[in-house]
């Protein structure tokens, strides 16, 4: 018998009692009653208590603050699907000759992405209430392997996408692509567990939500 | 389980490292001795208890929440084989392959097998029970493959050469000095000023894992959760070596319990919003990767998963035991566990310590096993655990049930009765009648003249010498409350009654 029909026969017997599947109550909450302006503000709230650096502009003053983040690194990455408005304040005559494209079609290697100090993504969708944003790799967000190697993630995010609640959240996203969901730079509480940001992941996450 | 007896397939226990080689008492015992583990463990046990209670109090539907995921791993656990197969047949379906394991051997050697087909003789690890449990990292090492772990705390316990004692913070009972030690001695490199600040120790982590990560062809991974409607696995983590491990290397290796399946996407709205408060503390873990089969010029290419019953199909067929499956190994229960609190890990000699090993341990490996029957024990059922488990897992009803397994397994065996079965006798007789306990009662005085001038009894005789092992009992009263209550309220016949002397009561 191959090990598949054995176990499978193994937990039917173990069944045998025919074990009632239970309804599943849903009375927590599905939505959030917070309009966009308490969206905002909660969700900065969150992530600044998870010592992301967190900045709010109107639509129009992304390119800026993006240049702005950027001024001090010698090289950054960008997904090809990237918003090309957002890049606009970078750009001096005939582009800037700090940025590298990904995508899947021409992927930068790891060693590659080791050397590039910053990356700029947008986001799916973002939960105010757990200071979560969730990367689908979307064309504007690319490969997982770009937002994670370079040591500074720059990720903007549209006030549109944000959603109150994880359920909400979650109902907007297509469960089968590839996901990451990002609450803060990376952390770890293993020593005492005391909470210490920077570890693999990058050390500096900066968010730009875009009214 | 006697409703087995004949069926083709009688439960199959678990191998590995499920295994308490001294029993619970034993162990304890030792550990207890060791005061630098109980300051380690008090303050870090303190700490996350506070930061959870606070967590969870910010959600106003958390006990809905708890209701929900108790409600889905029920239904999870009786629909097994429908979700297994409709798991497999879109995890399958989307370029991934399943492997089926019966137990630790056989998941371990599909693992090296695979790794070997590779031509890699290194893997990089994301912090796993399951790979834990069936002794992953030495059986590799015998084939010659090395395997890096890159949680923190992992490291350092492998660094150390030990063993994991808590499944959230593996290297718990250690305090900062002692892991800058671990560093400066196992580290190749390391910087001989290391402190021992949290924040440099990570960075000493960083720097000396990073070139693995990069290099990696192979990662060897867990899973918190598999979606049976989309064949969907999920990662949940905090440093960033989860995502590494995801998604650099060439080829993806889980290895994951049947249990951890739900049913559907919407499911994981529940357990995401459970997981992460109940274990860390936070209101989102930093990082939670989900990854679906491959995805072209995305990640692993080869993406296999390793299905492990060992055990777990025997303590499904437990009754009364099988929610101990609903666990989502989030570590609350053993963050409030006055036991483990002082004992620490390692005394339950399992992969699984704390309230939730005490019952899955003996579950998955039958109540006969080596010392695993001493575990059920390990427990003064004040029910903390119950009251923290994200998914409402009755723990002490299962070791309360467990503790009757035990002394069933053993009824009959010996042929002279214990000193246990001939105390449990005469309580039997005693307690069921009150006459007969009324006479015994007349004994109490008798108690008194045992305890002396102090009035403690300091030493009882035979097996219940361990009560007064590390405490004293009280003298009883002079008369027991039966006894005063029928002279209290007897029927008045001439003269007054005197007033009830309660002064004159013995304090217990």
């Amino acid at each position: 018998m191959s090990a598949r029909e054995e176990i499978l026969g193994r937990i039917r017997t173990a069944l045998k009692d025919n074990p009632e599947a239970p309804q599943i109550p849903r009375q927590y909450r599905q939505t959030s009653p917070l309009d966009e302006s308490a969206l905002i503000e909660l969700l900065v709230d969150r992530l600044v208590d998870y010592k992301a650096q967190v900045s709010v502009v109107d639509a129009a003053g992304v390119p800026a603050r993006i240049a702005e983040l950027l001024a001090g690194a010698h090289s950054y990455v960008v997904p090809t699907g990237i918003d090309a408005g957002w890049l606009t304040g970078l750009d001096q005559g005939s582009g800037d000759s700090r940025r590298r494209l990904d995508s899947t079609a021409a992927p930068l290697s790891v060693a590659e992405l080791d050397g590039i100090d910053a990356v700029v993504t947008g986001s799916a969708v973002a939960v105010a209430e757990t200071g979560t944003i969730i990367l689908d790799g979307s064309p504007n967000q690319g490969r997982r392997a770009i937002s994670l190697v370079p040591d500074h993630h720059i990720c903007v995010v549209k006030a549109a996408d944000i959603a109150g609640i994880l359920p909400e959240a979650l109902r907007r996203i297509d469960g089968t692509r590839p996901l990451t969901m990002i609450s803060g730079p990376s952390a770890t509480s293993d020593i005492e567990l005391e909470r210490v940001e920077g570890v693999h992941g990058p050390r500096k996450l900066d968010v730009i939500i875009a009214r | 389980m006697s409703t087995f007896l004949g069926m083709p397939s009688l439960p199959v226990y678990g191998t590995g490292n499920l295994f308490a080689s001294e029993s619970f008492p034993t162990a304890a015992h030792r550990e207890l001795g060791n005061a630098q583990l109980r300051a380690n463990l008090g303050h870090a046990t303190h700490t996350i208890r506070d930061k959870r209670l606070k967590m969870v109090a910010e959600l106003p539907d958390w006990e809905q929440l708890r209701d929900a995921g108790s409600a889905i791993k029920e239904s999870v656990m009786a629909r097994l084989p429908e979700l297994l197969e409709q798991f497999e047949e879109n995890f399958t379906a989307r370029g991934g392959v399943i492997h089926w394991a019966r137990d630790a051997d056989e998941a371990n050697a599909i693992v090296a097998g695979l790794v070997r087909d590779t031509g890699e003789t290194e893997v990089v690890k994301v912090k796993s029970m399951a790979t834990q449990e069936i002794g992953l990292n030495e059986y590799l090492e015998e084939q010659g493959i090395t395997a890096f772990e890159t949680d923190l705390a992992e490291l350092i316990v492998q660094l150390d050469h030990d063993k994991p004692s808590h499944i959230l913070v593996p290297a718990i009972h250690k305090n900062r000095t002692e892991i800058r030690d671990i560093f400066l001695r196992e580290m190749p490199g390391a910087d001989p000023q290391l402190t021992d600040d949290p924040a440099v120790l990570a960075m000493a982590a960083r720097a000396h894992l990073r070139r693995k990560f990069l290099s990696a062809k192979v990662a060897v991974s867990g899973a918190n959760f598999a979606l049976a409607d989309s064949g969907t696995l999920a990662v949940v983590e905090s440093e960033g070596n989860g995502r590494m491990c995801l998604t650099l290397p060439e080829t993806l290796i889980t290895v994951m319990g049947v249990e951890k399946l739900l049913p559907t996407w919407q499911d994981l709205e529940v357990f995401m919003q459970l997981l992460p408060r109940s274990s860390t503390g936070e209101r989102m873990n930093p990082y939670t990767s989900l990854w679906t089969g491959v995805t072209e010029g995305d990640g692993p290419q080869n993406m296999h998963l390793v299905l492990l019953d060992n055990g777990r199909s025997a303590a499904l067929a437990d009754e009364m035991g099988r929610s101990a499956l609903h666990c989502i190994r989030c570590s609350a229960c053993m963050n409030v566990c006055p036991v483990y609190e002082r004992t620490g890990g390692h005394a339950y000699g399992s992969t699984y310590p704390g309230p939730i090993g005490a019952i899955l341990s003996p579950l998955m490996t039958g109540i006969q096993a080596e010392e695993n029957n001493s575990l059920p024990y390990a427990s003064s059922l004040c029910g903390a655990c119950y009251d923290a488990c994200p998914v409402k897992i009755n723990i002490p009803d299962i070791l309360v049930h467990l503790r009757s397994v035990d002394v069933d397994s053993k009824r009959g065996k010996k042929k002279l009765p214990s000193q246990m079965d001939a105390g449990m006798k005469a309580a039997s007789w005693a307690l069921s009648s009150g006459k007969r306990l009324g006479l015994i009662e007349k004994g109490l005085p008798l108690g008194r003249l045992v305890a002396g001038p102090d009035q403690k009894i300091t030493k009882l005789p035979g097996i219940a010498a361990g009560w007064t092992q590390s405490r004293d009992i009280p003298a009883p009263p002079q008369e027991s409350f039966r006894s005063w209550w029928a002279k209290e309220h007897r029927k008045p016949d001439t003269s007054s009654a005197p007033e009830p002397s309660h002064e004159k009561k013995d304090q217990p």
